[in-house]
């Protein structure tokens, strides 16, 4: 007898998604109608026509899917839901490859200023912010979005909560990249570090975070264990105090709400201390606290060790929670900020080492009785030196925000160097270990295509940013000696531009460096193809020492 | 982690077993350090004081500034003059926080890949601008700047008097009449001959009038953009300053 087929209803998120969105694009479409400059009815445009595909592809599913919800446990184990990692996964390595193409593009640019080629839209001044938010959001977001999403699931033993939330996070996310960075070509942009995109872009995210915290939290309330995992604070912490950054940094108002252009609701002293209150904690927040979350879960799964410590992870927890806000004024070291501030965030910053140094200790010892994972296992040595470079960066970020050490550092190729060794060192590595780990988990092989790859990768990448910092910092340092020397007759030594001339070779190694560093994820990215097409170790990368099985035959 | 905890360790439970306390406490921790470091530059006397000369930017010189703003010049510029003896020196008084008290949002930069521009109106001529950003090359060979040739091309700026409501709202006191002759006003600074030249002085103190772009048949960006390089720290008069007077 033939099942009698469940009727099939509209979700309410389903129904109320769908006509969201139709409303949007009609809406969106109006404004592109009514834009007062070009970019603005381009990305209003794009919203329309986003809006558009999402009605679509919600109706579409509908029509495709069963008639009962996914289960939330399938034979007793939880039914996780990895479509949205699986898509973040991609798009952080595809973003990654294209932020660091642009970061080598615009290094070049420096060593050969014809490289600007003169077009309004590839100059150093519209590609800068395109390379920053493409490193840090498009890449750093989606692994961020995406390990939290497989991180919360896993440590709660529960599924993914939300139907199509999940989704609007993650698809909602790339969009937000995709109006920052057609933004930024087309000179879209707000001046301030790190929160460029403007007053419409920034409601878009606004909106999206909002749904990533909720996705999160409720996930949080389905889990079976009561404890909350300490990887599970970081990605919290990380969500709301972004959140919490980004809304106060980009108070605004808009010339007109059909036009692109805002003029933020802080200036001078008040603006500059706001911005790098933000700035900081864009660091200390998104590409610290939640990386450490990354950690946290990673390192002991890797490398089948229990964390360190639980009692380090509560003090340095907290610790570096508070104390990371205080540090924004390092950033404005003997400018018109007041003294005070200056002190404040110097004193903070120092401080700050101590919890640094708690996360990155509990990470390495992790690794007690393991440590020979690190000869065998390229992926947990990305991941533990990530640590190391994490210590380094905390080491240096401290000492340079010594206002002594400043008045030296600031405005030179030096901070440049601190940033790249935090960033790629620490925040690119602890990523590629983690995703090296996921791509596996996620399309359900067996182990990577080539763990020699991964060895490939990590030497040639490492190389990579031992050129880049090493460079910078003897730029840097030679940068802040030039412009204070003084000669014998009691003048100034150096013109300006005759420091640009000294930078020359060192823009070149940086460059270079950049270049390493781009091909080593280009070895990763495909590495983790080969992986998700299926193809394993075991069909291609049979070592000569391997001896091939005896095969019996009967005697002659 | 679920072992069981002696003693205060065991208190930190509250917060793993409960997100949302997790959530407010965390949120509650990080809101301090910025409500400490923030909040008192909106009212201590050292951060809003303004300083005699200190005015509004023309709207020339904004639409010059949104054009600095767009093609991303604070990334390799800084405006920021630090009180060092060679900074000093190099580029002039060091900056004074009143300075950009109506810059919406501050351009004070955090890099020097090209020179600091806090003072650099009046260094150069306009010719010397002009010959810069369209080619910087072609005046300082050694320099690695991107050329802006394409800034030669006519100025969009219609609608500037919206601009200036905006920047009202947020602060920065445009009068009424400021706004009503924002178009006037933004075409008067580019003739110095012209009627509208001393009607310009009066509502904005100091600023200088003539024709920055060189072609004075038209409104060309270049002409926004060295207008607003040109009034950068000049507004201040340090020669009238009197350092014992503020001694605190």
């Amino acid at each position: 007898m033939a099942a009698i087929p469940s009727p099939k209803y509209m979700t309410e998120g389903e129904a109320g998604l769908s006509l969201a969105f139709l409303t949007g694009a009609l809406l969106c479409a109006l404004a592109s109608a009514h834009a007062v400059d070009a970019p603005f009815g381009f990305h209003m445009g794009l919203f329309a026509l986003a809006a558009l595909g999402g009605f679509l592809a919600i109706l579409k599913r509908y029509e495709w899917r069963p008639a009962a919800a996914p289960p939330q446990t399938i034979d007793g184990k939880p039914n996780y839901n990895l479509g949205p990692v699986k898509f973040t996964v991609i798009a952080a390595m595809v973003w990654g490859i294209a932020g660091f193409l642009v970061g080598c593009t615009i290094a070049f640019q420096l060593w050969a200023p014809s490289l600007n080629f003169g077009l309004e839209f590839t100059t150093f001044g519209r590609l800068r912010p395109l390379h920053t938010s493409a490193v840090i959001f498009a890449f750093g977001g989606n692994v961020l979005i995406g390990t939290s999403f497989y991180v919360v699931q896993r440590t709660c033993r529960a599924r993914l909560a939300g139907d199509l939330a999940p989704w609007f996070v993650v698809l909602g996310y790339n969009l937000f990249i995709v109006i920052a960075g057609t933004g930024y070509l087309l000179g879209v942009t707000q001046s301030k570090e790190y929160a460029e995109p403007e007053w419409y872009a920034d409601l878009w995210l606004t909106l999206v975070w909002v749904a990533y915290l909720l996705v999160f939290l409720a996930t949080l309330w389905k889990r079976k264990e009561p404890h909350i995992f300490v990887a599970n604070w970081f990605y919290l912490g990380f969500i709301v105090t972004v959140a919490m950054l980004h809304i106060v940094n980009n108070l605004a108002v808009p010339v007109s709400f059909f036009g692109s252009k805002s003029y933020p609701m802080f200036a001078g002293v008040q603006d500059a201390l706001i911005q790098w209150w933000y700035g900081h904690n864009a660091v200390g927040f998104f590409l610290t606290a939640g990386f450490l979350a990354i950690m946290y879960y990673f390192v002991p799964k890797r490398a089948e060790r229990p964390i360190y410590s639980y009692r380090l992870s509560i003090i340095h927890f907290w610790a570096l929670i508070f104390m990371y806000i205080w540090a924004g004024p390092h950033h404005l070291h003997y400018t018109a900020l007041p003294d005070w501030a200056q002190t404040l965030g110097m004193t903070f910053s120092i401080m700050l080492w101590m919890p640094s140094w708690g996360g990155m200790i509990n990470g390495l010892m992790t690794l007690s009785g393991a440590w020979d994972k690190l000869r065998t296992d390229p992926v947990l040595r990305f991941m533990v030196v990530s640590l190391a470079f994490y210590g380094m960066a905390t080491f240096e970020g401290p000492l340079m925000a010594i206002k002594a050490v400043n008045s030296l550092s600031h405005y030179t190729d030096w901070t440049i160097g601190h940033v790249h060794s935090g960033a790629l060192g620490w925040v690119a590595y602890i990523s590629f270990g983690a995703l090296y780990c996921l791509v596996p988990w996620l399309w359900n092989r067996r182990e990577l295509y080539s763990l020699k790859l991964v060895e490939w990768h990590f030497w040639v990448s490492t190389l990579g940013i031992v050129l880049y910092i090493s460079s910078m910092w003897v730029a840097g340092i030679m940068q802040g000696l030039m412009w204070r020397a003084y000669n014998a007759l009691g003048f100034l030594e150096y013109s300006f531009v005759e420091t640009v001339e000294a930078m020359q070779p060192y823009y070149l190694v940086r460059a270079l460096g950049g270049v390493l560093f781009l091909i080593g994820s280009l070895i990763m990215a495909f590495n983790l193809a080969m992986t998700i097409a299926g193809r394993t170790a075991a069909t291609r990368d049979a070592s000569p020492d391997d001896a091939i099985a005896p095969v019996l035959a009967p005697a002659e | 982690m679920a072992h069981a905890q002696p003693g205060l360790w065991k208190r930190h439970e509250v917060f793993e077993k409960n997100s949302i306390l997790l959530l407010i406490g965390a949120l509650i921790v990080v809101a301090i350090g910025g409500l400490v470091e923030i909040t008192p530059l909106f009212y201590l006397k050292s951060t809003v004081e303004a300083v005699e000369g200190v005015r509004p930017y023309t709207p020339l010189e904004l639409a010059g500034r949104n054009i600095y703003i767009r093609e991303g010049c604070y990334l390799c510029h800084s405006q920021m003059i630090r009180p060092m003896r060679d900074e000093i020196e190099r580029y002039g008084h060091f900056s004074l926080a009143a300075e950009s008290m109506y810059d919406h949002p501050f351009q004070w930069g955090s890099k020097r890949t090209g020179p600091d521009l806090a003072r650099v109106g009046g260094k150069y001529s306009d010719a010397w601008h002009r010959e810069h950003l369209l080619d910087p090359r072609s005046v300082v060979p050694a320099s690695i700047m991107p050329a802006y040739a394409f800034l030669d091309r006519p100025l969009n700026a219609d609608a500037i008097a919206e601009d200036l409501k905006a920047n009202r709202a947020v602060g920065v006191p445009y009068s009424d009449e400021m706004v009503a002759l924002a178009r006037t006003d933004l075409r008067a600074q580019l003739d110095a001959d012209g009627p509208g030249a001393a009607d310009l002085q009066r509502r904005y103190p100091g600023a200088n009038v003539r024709d920055f772009g060189g072609d004075k048949s038209r409104v060309a960006e270049i002409d926004a953009l060295v207008a607003y390089l040109q009034v950068l720290g000049t507004m201040v008069d340090f020669k009238i300053y009197e350092d014992k007077k503020n001694l605190r």
